[in-house]
């Protein structure tokens, strides 16, 4: 399999005054499995199909392997791509789906013959050549699709929401597949999701996409542990986002805000920004009162509402003039807080952090 | 005061529900009759006249008789050419518009919707006569092309001319059905063969023309059922080598006893049913509607410059030819002499003059039999459409079956079966002979038109949802009640829509009412024009009723367009 290195420099696009996307740009390195993480109306499926050849960029430049491949026409790009729906031609048996490609690009039968045996393969579907798209479940079909376009080798391979159409058992284990099949392949994939959970769990890399704008990009951990802004913070995960100011008080940076005063262990903020307090709600701990303990940081609270999901409580704690979460780990014999318990809330300092709003 | 009504009908529960079990019980007793007596038998009778001998032994004679003779080989050979060269032709006309249409974004679409319609609001025969002028071999266009080429195209010799007119006049048939097919094909299904390479020609032969298919088919297999059963062009262009025209000379001239008649008759619903009956087997569990909800259809794109000069040169000519008669009729209607010239020498009024007062007769019988005809059939659509999708009597889908078997039934043997069947009775207490009486020519229209009125009424109904006549009932309507106060209301759209299209297309019929036409105080305005089309002084007069006729059925389409727009409009919040 190829691998191609896929580079967007200043990338925009608008349909009239809609702007899609505003210059974009990232570097997706061969081999690399890179997910388009955002919201519906993010431009993530937009900027997709863009690398497709379906949407032309109006700014900027799209390279593949150094080339600018702006100007081609999506049959020329020699990018694949997976459809959300997966597109397979109900006219067309299995076989004749995968070969399409292979008889455009004027293989001899027995080429195409092998080649569509080798993919079969690959996907688990030798035996399943003869039938219509129509006679196989959801799951088969979306591995007719990835073997119709892998089976041509493209130096890119594109996934839209390949896993949305699935049922929620089928979608974990389509997606550990599609893993370990491009680990195997080693071919560069770009996968579009509106799931940051799936996301997370397969990519190598991940971009989240807002209002057409790239927010940030790099791992898993990178996203979820430190976040730029209060979206990806908001959309990689739970956070809680407390807005206030960061003050100098005798040379100690602390957050004042929603009538909280939290001494940040960060020391490059600047003092006078409009900022927002960032922790996630398992970093915080619940308790009847303080505990000495210097690396944490105590307001009281009065609990607000409580959801009990198996592996942890979810409380949703009034502190100040807000409401944060706070996530206890649930073990037998744990005590649940009633609505209107007076409790201590402890912030660990060293997982909380401001962030630009 | 509705309190006390309530109450009294309510204390004789077993009495009213008797009645509500009752009622469609009656309904579908009536419509099973009306259609044994009006479609069945008629049909039936014809096929075992063709198989028994004078005195009603078995027998295979008669078709051995025909497959005898000459003239009637050469006759259903000519008709199988006719009919499946006007699908080719209508193909080749069809199948660019439609992807014009549907895949490129320019003003040029409205056209070819225009060309879409324009076609059937005439029947093929009027049009003959006017194409004969303008196409014939001292016809405007070959005159040009002698003049500036001299040479001279026989576009109108024999069974060219027959194709010609047919292909020209069917092919919307085509034409709207391969556009809706199209238009259901979800966009990712191109793009994803775009994206594994394949280039616009390749696209069109591998993926969507193929997923048009089921339309194609459709399309093409009316376009032949039409063509081979059609009487009047063959009639007009003076081609009585070909099926249609032989039954109806055997009828008229030898009688209605003459078994030849009903052998051609036979083969004729037999080509017609095998006909829809491929198409069916080729369509069967190929559903290729693969546009989902929320699913975008195919990407519309700009043309390009060389695309465009293309594409509206192909149109304008296309618009031309199709509207050739359309002109050449208009032109004849005003026309004081036109032979051997380009356009008429000099013009006049006195066509019309004549023809108003000579035939306004027929102007009030094609309006007093179709809206009849019409309105049979909408009251019949609507109850077999009730019958089939809101009980579960046993046998009710037989209703459709038999109610859309018309389809395949041509005018012709449909009248020939009435001749026969009805021959000798008179009407209770009259000594009127049944077939010298207009209704015969209504019910006729009205059992060809039916299977249209039938899928608009059952289209219709589907549309409404079942629990809004629930909530009727529960509130205490009787089954009348609500289909009086909602079903039908609600259905008004399609019940509309069905009305029109057996009205427009019972007004051009002739097949039929040329044999079922015995007074000429009966006659409606399709059966005028033919006569007059017959003399060549008539030609003017004919032209002026068919340029009347045009506009009638022009009007009741827009009208009814009005009304249905409006109607829709109130309707939605």
């Amino acid at each position: 399999m190829k691998k191609g290195l896929l580079e967007a420099v200043n990338i925009s696009l608008s349909y009239g005054t809609n702007q899609v996307l505003r210059d974009v740009s990232f570097r997706i390195e061969p081999g690399e499995f890179f997910a388009l993480l955002g919201p519906s109306g993010s431009g993530k499926s937009t900027l997709l199909r863009l690398i497709a050849g379906f949407n032309r960029n109006q700014g900027g430049k799209l390279l593949i392997d150094g080339e600018d491949v702006s100007p081609l026409p999506p049959q020329l790009r020699h990018v694949g791509m997976v459809f959300q729906n997966y597109a397979l031609w109900p006219h067309m048996t299995v076989f004749d789906n995968v070969a399409f490609g292979l008889v455009e690009r004027k293989f001899s039968k027995d080429e195409i013959k092998k080649k569509v045996a080798a993919v079969l393969d690959v996907v688990g579907l030798s035996e399943y050549g003869g039938r219509r798209p129509s006679q196989l479940s959801g799951g088969q079909q979306q591995r007719v699709a990835l073997a119709r376009t892998i089976v041509i080798e493209p130096s890119i391979l594109l996934l839209d929401e390949p896993l949305s159409n699935l049922d929620k058992n089928l979608r974990v284990q389509m997606r550990d597949e599609l893993k370990s099949l491009q680990r195997k392949l080693g071919i560069t994939t770009v996968f579009v999701t509106h799931d940051q959970e799936e996301a997370m769990t397969t990519a190598d890399r991940m971009a989240v996409l807002d209002l057409g704008v790239l927010q940030q990009v790099g791992s898993a951990t990178t996203l979820y542990d430190h976040p730029v802004n209060s979206f990806v913070a908001g959309f990689v995960g739970t956070a809680n986002l407390i807005d206030g100011r960061v003050v100098d008080e005798g040379g100690r940076k602390v957050f004042q805000g929603a009538g909280l005063s939290v001494p940040l262990a960060q020391s490059r903020v600047s003092s006078t920004s409009t900022a927002q307090l960032f922790f996630r709600p398992h970093s915080a701990t619940l308790a009847t009162a303080p505990t000495a303990d210097a690396g944490m940081f105590w307001v009281s609270g009065t609990v607000a509402s409580v959801e009990f999901t198996g592996e942890f409580t979810r409380y949703g704690i009034a502190v100040g003039q807000t409401t944060i979460l706070v996530d206890q780990p649930h073990l037998i014999g744990d005590q649940i807080f009633a609505p209107g318990t007076q409790l201590s809330v402890g912030l660990a300092l060293s997982q909380t952090t401001v962030i630009a709003k | 005061m509705s309190q006390a009504t309530s109450l009294s009908t309510s204390s004789t529960p077993g009495l009213r529900a008797f009645f509500a079990n009752i009622g469609p019980w009656f309904v579908y007793g009536i419509v099973f009759l009306l259609l044994m007596i009006f479609l069945v038998i008629p049909v039936l009778l014809v096929f075992y006249t063709a198989f028994v001998t004078e005195t009603g032994a078995p027998t295979l004679g008669h078709f051995m008789n025909f497959f005898g003779q000459a003239i009637f080989k050469e006759s259903f050979i000519n008709s199988l050419i006719v009919a499946f060269a006007s699908v080719v032709f209508a193909s080749l006309i069809a199948i660019p518009l439609a992807y014009f249409t549907v895949r490129f974004d320019f003003r040029g679409a409205i056209l070819i919707q225009t060309l879409g319609v324009l076609p059937l609001i005439m029947p093929p025969f009027v049009g003959a006569v006017a194409m004969q002028l303008i196409f014939g071999k001292s016809g405007s266009v070959n005159l040009l092309l002698g003049e500036w080429f001299g040479i001279n195209i026989p576009f109108m010799q024999g069974l060219w001319g027959v194709i010609f007119v047919e292909s020209i006049h069917y092919f919307p048939f085509i034409l709207l059905n391969l556009v809706a097919s199209m238009r259901n094909i979800d966009g990712a299904m191109e793009e994803s063969a775009q994206n594994l390479g394949a280039g616009g020609w390749s696209i069109f032969r591998r993926v969507v023309f193929p997923l048009a298919m089921p339309g194609f088919v459709a399309g093409a297999a009316l376009v032949f059922v039409k063509v081979f059963d059609d009487l009047g062009t063959p009639l007009v262009l003076g081609v009585t080598n070909m099926l249609a025209p032989q039954a109806y000379l055997r009828i008229t001239s030898v009688g209605v006893e003459d078994p030849l008649g009903y052998v051609i008759s036979v083969i004729m619903v037999v080509f017609s049913v095998v006909a829809l009956w491929m198409s069916a087997l080729v369509l069967k569990g190929r559903d290729f509607s693969t546009l989902q909800k929320g699913g975008t259809s195919l990407q519309q794109r700009r043309l390009s410059f060389w695309q465009g000069i293309a594409a509206y040169g192909w149109i304008i000519v296309m618009l031309l030819i199709v509207l050739a008669p359309h002109i050449g009729i208009l032109l004849m209607s005003f026309a004081k002499v036109w032979s051997f010239s380009v356009l008429p020498d000099a013009y006049t009024l006195a066509h019309y003059a004549t023809v108003i007062q000579d035939s306004s007769k027929m102007i009030s019988n094609t309006l007093l039999y179709c809206l009849t005809a019409a309105g049979i059939d909408i009251l019949l659509g609507v109850a077999i459409a009730y019958l089939i999708l809101r009980t579960n009597l046993p046998g009710r889908h037989w209703l459709d079956h038999m109610a859309s078997a018309a389809l395949a039934i041509p005018g012709l043997v449909l009248a020939i079966g009435y001749l026969r069947m009805f021959k000798g009775m008179t009407l209770p207490f009259t000594e009127t002979p049944i077939v010298t009486t207009w209704v015969l020519i209504m019910i006729a229209y009205a059992v060809r038109r039916l299977p249209y009125a039938l899928r608009s009424c059952m289209a219709a109904l589907q549309q409404v949802h079942e629990s809004l006549e629930e909530v009727a009932s529960s509130l205490g309507a009787s089954r009348m009640t609500t289909i009086r106060r909602i079903v039908v209301p609600l259905m008004a759209g399609g019940i509309l829509a069905g009305f029109v299209t057996s009205f427009i297309t019972a007004s051009v019929e002739l097949s039929a009412t040329l044999l079922l036409t015995s007074v000429e105080s009966n006659a409606p305005m399709s059966y005028g024009i033919y006569l007059y089309m017959q003399s060549l002084a008539g030609r003017g007069p004919g032209a002026a009723l068919g340029v009347i006729a045009i506009l009638v059925v022009a009007i009741g389409t827009y009208a009814s367009n009005v009304v249905a727009e409006r109607y829709r409009t109130t309707r939605k919040d």
